[in-house]
């Protein structure tokens, strides 16, 4: 499963579990918008950094911080690229 | 009284045997006067350091010692040998009374030394004194604190009225270096009945065939041991009448496990603490305790206060021994047991110790809250909660897992993940549902028989 595809995967599993109702998850949404709270991003995190051993939010600068699903996406990308290298 | 006089004065101690892995003794034997009139004046009035190998040694030297020591501190395994040196001076001692050699001696040059043989051969004191007993608590990192109590104090708890049944065999899985265990072993002595040691390093299933083959009625343990015990295949050969936890959270998994396992026993789940001494016994099968327990009883007042149990007694320590160790007791001789509840309904439940919180984004967790509702799934043998860190949260909430039938035995490991979560997520606060889940195949216990807890 490409990043961009499990990314989404796992923001559809974690506000299923948390019984979050979100809009359709286009790369324009403000994910901070919706009902995807503090936690469901503590553990979308987390899960990411279990399947793929990156947390790109650990080292953020402030200039970096995703606004809509395509930041945040983007963000992982070259978090995962920065760790091949 | 002191231990000797007190076990002389029941004079029958036909029968009441002492044991171990290798040796078994009539304690009669152990506490006969013996003639060394001039090790006992060697012995007299001194701060003595109790280390031994065993569990045995100790056991013979604490029945000679009371009475005669001004002090004795009852030095648990697993102290490194370059924290003796605070120890001794912390606690003002001025002989080491031991059967070991090595470091231990190396890092006291100067101290005098007795053989634990020798000593054990002391006569009676001419003028018993009131003995100090200290215990070295473990805690979870830096140097141990070391806590004074009266042999009054410790015995405070123990019916030493009631005439033990007969065929009574008092076992335990602590150390009888520790106060848990320490109580065993006085509420053996002053029974008086016999008790049968356990061993460090003994594999689980061997002790317990030991205490089968006793055949050990009264067995005491922490959660942690009783759910190691559970997993043995050795469980079935026990039959004891009296089943004992404390020392962590008795929740209602590990209460209902053992009443199915041994549906005639008495189970009781008690609540004390090496500063607190000896608070109370409940035996409803129930998790935590009535709140009417709360209040001023005979010998003994409970309190919460900011959350957490506080008791006065004179079952409590009386104060810790240092330059630098803080005051034992509030002004008011209430102490702080560090051990966190809630009033729900006519029942008082423990929540955790206030140390170990896990701050969740400002939510705060209590480990053990979460691992009582993972003990409940069927699969789960005993978890432990621990914090994660997290950049959006600060912490978030993780799991290891001991499984009843080992990992290989699952078909579908993620599967069965999922279903602990969810069934995580039926009983707690989202926050409280741990992020990740491994199965693991050992969850190590602190020498004192309690959940090791990596410090957060």
């Amino acid at each position: 499963m490409s990043l961009r595809a499990t990314l989404i995967d796992e923001i559809e599993t974690i506000t299923r579990d948390q019984g979050k109702a979100m809009p359709p998850l286009t790369d324009e949404l403000v994910l901070i918008d919706t009902e995807f709270d503090s936690l469901c991003f503590a553990l979308l995190v987390a899960r990411m950094e279990d399947r793929f051993g990156i947390d790109p939010f650990s080292t953020l600068e402030i200039a970096d911080l995703p606004v809509t699903l395509g930041d945040l996406i983007a963000l992982y990308d070259r978090s995962s690229l920065a760790g091949a290298a | 009284m002191n231990l000797r006089a007190r076990l002389h004065r029941h004079g029958g101690l036909d029968g009441v045997r002492l044991a171990d892995r290798t040796a078994s003794h009539a304690v009669a034997e152990l506490v006969k006067a013996p003639a060394d009139r001039e090790m006992a004046q060697r012995l007299a009035g001194r701060s003595i350091l109790l280390a031994t190998e065993g569990q045995m040694a100790a056991a013979k030297a604490m029945l000679v010692l009371d009475g005669l020591a001004r002090r004795m501190l009852l030095l648990p395994p697993g102290i490194a040998p370059e924290q003796l040196p605070a120890i001794v001076r912390d606690a003002e001692i001025d002989l080491l009374v031991t059967d070991r050699d090595g470091p231990l001696r190396e890092t006291l040059p100067d101290l005098p030394c007795i053989t634990v043989q020798a000593a054990s051969g002391a006569a009676p004191a001419a003028a018993p004194l009131a003995t100090e007993w200290v215990l070295a608590t473990s805690g979870t990192s830096g140097a141990p604190k070391l806590v004074l109590h009266t042999l009054e104090g410790l015995v405070g708890g123990i019916n030493t009225a009631a005439t033990p049944e007969p065929g009574t065999v008092w076992s335990t899985f602590y150390d009888i270096r520790r106060y848990g265990g320490l109580q065993v072993f006085l509420r053996a002595m002053l029974g008086p009945a016999s008790l049968l040691l356990s061993e460090a390093g003994e594999p689980v299933s061997d002790y317990l065939r030991r205490v089968a083959a006793a055949p050990v009625t009264h067995l005491l343990g922490t959660p942690s041991h009783w759910r190691m015990a559970l997993m043995s295949s050795a469980i079935g050969a026990l039959s004891p009448r009296y089943v004992r936890l404390s020392g962590e959270i008795a929740d209602q998994a590990i209460l209902d496990a053992l009443r199915a396992a041994f549906p005639r026993a008495r189970i009781a789940h008690a609540y004390a603490s090496t500063e607190g001494g000896v608070g109370f016994t409940v035996e409803d099968g129930r998790e935590g305790f009535p709140a009417g327990l709360i209040g001023s009883r005979a010998g003994i007042e409970i309190a919460i206060r900011g959350g957490t149990l506080h008791i006065r007694s004179q079952r409590t320590a009386r104060r810790y021994l240092g330059s630098e160790a803080g005051p034992l007791m509030d002004p008011d001789g209430f102490v702080d047991s560090g051990d966190r509840v809630a009033l729900r309904g006519d029942r008082c439940h423990f929540l955790g110790r206030s140390s170990g919180m896990i701050n969740v984004g400002g939510v705060k967790v209590q480990p053990e809250e979460v691992e009582t509702v993972i003990n409940r799934h069927p699969s789960v043998s005993m978890a432990r909660v621990k914090p994660r860190p997290n950049p959006i949260l600060g912490a978030v909430v993780e799991a290891e897992i001991l499984l009843h039938d080992g990992q290989e035995a699952v078909a579908d490991p993620a599967a069965l993940k999922a279903a602990i979560i969810a069934h995580c997520r039926a009983h707690l606060d989202r926050h409280k549902v741990p992020v990740s889940l491994s199965f693991v195949t050992d969850l190590p216990l602190t020498p004192g028989g309690k959940l090791l807890r990596t410090p957060s």
